[in-house]
């Protein structure tokens, strides 16, 4: 049987049997073996029961998708294999608990996999408590692959260092047991082979965490949130090494309080930052409008899932583009950018405070819940390409100079000098209603216009130094794939393994700084394709909608996604040898 | 030498747009002379104004300001407090602004008593909008949105601070400019969230809660004999007086950990005038490896 150095494992159980934690660990194993991660976690909106999986891709290549196909699905309840066999590919392996799982012969045979049961509950009681049949597993998994437990022997040690020695040594334990197991009773090869390789400067991260370290290193210190899934792990993150980094995190009473609470401390001088996903951002909305009029420097981030409303709390969509492009009543400026992997969001996370300052408003980062939640192995993250940069920030000292201080001085570029209270000199009134350019309530016909085009001049300074949309694949071709955000992995992955006479007909566009819009680019682009398909998870095509307002021009072909569930490889493997 | 305070020097070169005879500029010259009294330069001083006739002081008064959306100038304040502890932060609301659309905050600032002063103005009615029923109108109150009659019974913003954990709790008059500036300089040197409820009397459209109203009914409870403004509840018990006898005064005062005093964090330097630098990170990304 020809083996190959890749893996698509699945585990299956109910919520509370320790399904992430399990997953997390498997991957944290693989990734210090030398090896690319992805993962993907299903879950319902459960404390306990329903169904939860966790799929992880183990590759010898950088990895950012899943696919449909699994070769191991770890089964630790009757549902997952009621729900998820029909994923196991030929000669793929269930793995499941025979305390717990019945599977039919026929079944088995007639899906061409293999099946084996392993008594997971009674190994785990024998380590020491039923609840270590996750770990059982990884142990079970492991020697299936032919990966030995030197390096799992110190995940899990690490993993279980704050419950003391006697939990580490069980659940050691409990990774023998199940190693021993298969390897005493599993008959036959397994077609996939994951021996350590060389060592790598990897780390494994979620875009949430990423985007967290790059706002923290760009000197974010004010970060303000309240719960809303699949944004909360920023907060969980940062709240943890709060003092440790010495920033203030607040969990403030609802999205109203949190925008407002954040603008108060950016108006002073903090490098303030929320999140949260598409229900709290709506409550948001007002007072997105109250920091582009002021032009207070905010960076807000969407974590996106599905809506409208509650929606599929737990679920994936990239359905808030044009929301969060219009938000707040008349026209408030702001910058929106959409990272689409862990590193993106790293990178995007700081340089998102620099564009604040720089020109005085929010600046919108959309993210979903696939990158979000998904755990991805990049390179260790430094700080040499982060810079501060905070614009017509003025000194003490440079006000003192300054007679008749003017915050909204009316400027070529449209970003006036600004002052931070508590400093002589610099008066001002930050006004949410229309002001002249000492701050001051004016409602007259030439301030307004003064005042608004002012605002939007802002952004023409920043379009002509915006960096342009990302092209991948032949730059020559003349068939266009049109991306932005978490598609971006599984677009590019699904290239990756294309063969070449398909990837030579093809180019890739991403659209990373969405608002303001790279016109002339995009334009050109796109005039230069003979076809062009558009992937979003959206229902209306909602990036196409965007390009045809700036560039007149429509995008017929459309590959669309809106049912929660990620865009798997295949989907996109299919679709691009199509087209 | 840095010259001499004035409360003039706190005028901006706007003047009031309020109606002739309105509460609100009782209110400001006790607060510029509060200020002025304290010490306070304007430039240490930034100031939350809501929206409504209350916020419309943001144009008169000569400090750092910022004017709020309605109902959310707390949580801003607060934020700003948590990052520059060094600024004197007040907040000037409505009633309709405070305790209409902005009362989930109020509750929770209570709670956290971060150190800021909230002042409301409360005339009982929505006046900008030209006199419809707040949250403090009394029951029955017939306005433009309630012509049968308000059929809500008030808010009782003194003993819903209380009962929220507030650690300043007082009542003060336009009527009274003198009391009303000693009540400010408290709350403001009060290390803790301060509230202080101003009776403010509405001479356009509020016909009933008038100057004369107030004076024929409220009492200092300063005066009162035996009145313990650390007992909460005695305070409770001055907060449920309502109608033909009036209580003003500061109702409660107990110093507790304020909001940033948690946060060892915040110890030293005020956050935002810490030198902002690339942050070194590879700690926190080493846990990742």
């Amino acid at each position: 049987m020809k083996t190959k150095n890749d893996l698509s494992w699945k585990i299956g159980g109910e919520a509370g049997f320790g399904i992430k934690s399990a997953g997390m660990i498997f991957g944290k194993i693989f990734m210090r073996a030398g090896y690319e991660i992805f993962d993907y976690t299903e879950y319902p909106s459960l404390i306990r029961g329903g169904h939860n999986t966790f799929q992880l891709i183990v590759d010898t290549r950088p990895v950012n998708s899943v696919t449909k196909a699994i070769d191991i699905l770890v089964a630790l309840n009757q549902n997952t294999v009621t729900e998820n066999l029909a994923e196991l590919t030929h000669g793929g392996v269930l793995l499941y608990d025979k305390d717990k799982v019945k599977v039919s012969p026929a079944k088995v045979s007639e899906r061409r996999i293999k099946a084996l049961a392993i008594p997971l509950t009674s190994l785990a009681k024998e380590a020491g408590g039923d609840l270590m049949r996750n770990v059982v597993a990884i142990g079970a998994s492991l020697a299936l692959v032919g990966q030995n437990l030197t390096i799992a022997n110190r995940v899990v040690t690490e993993n279980f260092k704050h419950k003391g020695k006697s939990v580490i040594d069980q659940n050691i334990k409990a990774l023998k047991l199940g190693y021993d197991f298969v390897k005493t009773n599993f008959q036959g090869e397994f077609f996939c082979n994951l021996s350590t390789r060389e060592k790598n400067n990897n780390i494994l991260i979620t875009a949430n965490e990423s985007l967290a370290l790059g706002a923290l290193a760009a000197g974010m210190n004010f970060y303000v949130a309240y719960p809303m899934t699949p944004s909360s792990s920023i907060l969980h993150y940062l709240a943890a090494i709060a003092e440790q980094a010495g920033i203030v995190v607040k969990h403030a009473e609802d999205e109203i309080a949190v925008l407002n609470m954040a603008l108060g401390a950016a108006h002073v001088g903090a490098r303030a930052m929320v999140a949260t996903s598409g229900g709290g951002f709506s409550l948001m909305v007002e007072t997105l409008g109250l920091a582009s009029i002021t032009e207070t420097p905010i960076v807000m981030v969407n974590v996106q899932r599905g809506g409208p409303a509650t929606g599929l709390p737990t679920w994936t969509e990239q359905g808030d583009l044009q929301f969060v492009l219009r938000a707040a009543q008349g026209e408030a400026q702001r910058i929106l950018i959409a990272p689409g992997d862990a590193k993106e969001a790293y990178e995007l996370g700081a340089e998102a405070h620099n564009l604040a300052e720089t020109y005085q408003l929010p600046v919108i980062i959309l993210s979903d819940k696939i990158i979000a939640e998904g755990n991805t192995t990049v390179p260790f993250f430094d700080t040499k390409k982060v810079k501060i940069q905070r614009g017509k920030l003025l000194t003490a000292a440079q006000l003192t100079k300054i007679k008749d201080y003017r915050r909204y001085k009316v400027t070529d570029d449209g970003i006036s000098p600004r002052a931070l209270p508590g400093v002589k000199n610099g008066l001002y009134i930050a006004n949410s209603d229309e002001h002249d350019p000492y701050g001051f309530s004016e409602e007259g016909s030439a301030n307004r216009l003064a005042q608004a085009n002012k605002r939007a001049r802002k952004l023409e300074t920043f379009s002509e130094k915006m960096p342009q949309p990302l092209v991948y694949g032949n730059p020559r071709a003349k068939k266009t794939v049109v991306i932005w955000g978490s598609t971006k992995g599984v677009v590019l992955d699904a290239y990756a393994h294309l063969e070449d006479k398909y990837k030579k007909k093809i180019k890739i566009l991403q659209l990373q700084y969405i608002w303001p819009f790279a016109k002339e680019f995009v334009a050109s682009i796109l005039k230069n394709s003979k076809d062009v398909l558009l992937i979003e998870s959206n229902q209306a095509g909602q990036l196409g909608q965007l390009i045809a307002q700036e560039t007149g021009i429509l995008i017929k072909k459309k590959l669309l996604k809106y049912d929660g569930r990620p865009f798997f490889r295949e989907e996109i493997s299919e679709a691009l040898k199509k087209f | 030498m840095s010259k001499v305070m004035k409360a003039k020097d706190f005028n901006t070169s706007y003047k009031p747009s309020w109606c002739p005879g309105c509460g609100n500029f009782g209110m400001q010259i006790a607060m510029q002379n509060a200020l002025v009294e304290l010490g306070l330069k304007p430039e240490n001083v930034l100031i939350f104004y809501g929206i409504g006739c209350s916020g419309n002081g943001v144009n008169f008064t000569k400090t750092y300001a910022w004017h709020s959306l309605h109902g959310r100038a707390v949580p801003s304040a607060v934020g700003a407090k948590l990052a520059n502890k060094d600024l004197k932060i007040i907040i000037m609301a409505g009633d309709g602004d405070g305790y209409g659309e902005g009362m989930g905050h109020f509750i929770h600032a209570l709670r956290g008593n971060a150190d800021v002063t909230y002042v409301v103005h409360d005339n009982k009615l929505y006046s900008l909008t030209t006199g419809q029923a707040a949250p403090t109108s009394d029951k029955g109150t017939k306005t433009k949105s309630t012509p049968d009659g308000l059929i809500e019974v008030s808010v009782n913003p003194m003993a819903l601070a209380l009962s929220a954990g507030c650690s300043f709790v007082s009542r003060g008059f336009a009527g009274d400019a003198n009391n009303l500036k000693e009540i400010f300089k408290a709350a403001i040197m009060h290390p803790g969230f301060s509230l202080v409820d101003v009776f403010q009397p509405c001479v356009t459209f509020n016909k009933i809660n008038t100057f004369k109203y107030y004076f024929d009914r409220l009492y200092k409870l300063s005066d009162k004999p035996g009145y313990n403004k650390t007992d909460i509840n005695m305070a409770f018990n001055e907060a449920l007086t309502f109608g033909n006898k009036i209580p003003y005064g500061i109702f409660y005062q107990k110093v507790r950990d304020t909001y940033d005093s948690n946060l060892p964090q915040l110890k030293g330097q005020a956050l935002a005038k810490r030198p902002m630098k690339v942050k070194d990170i590879k700690k926190f990304v080493q846990a990742f490896a």
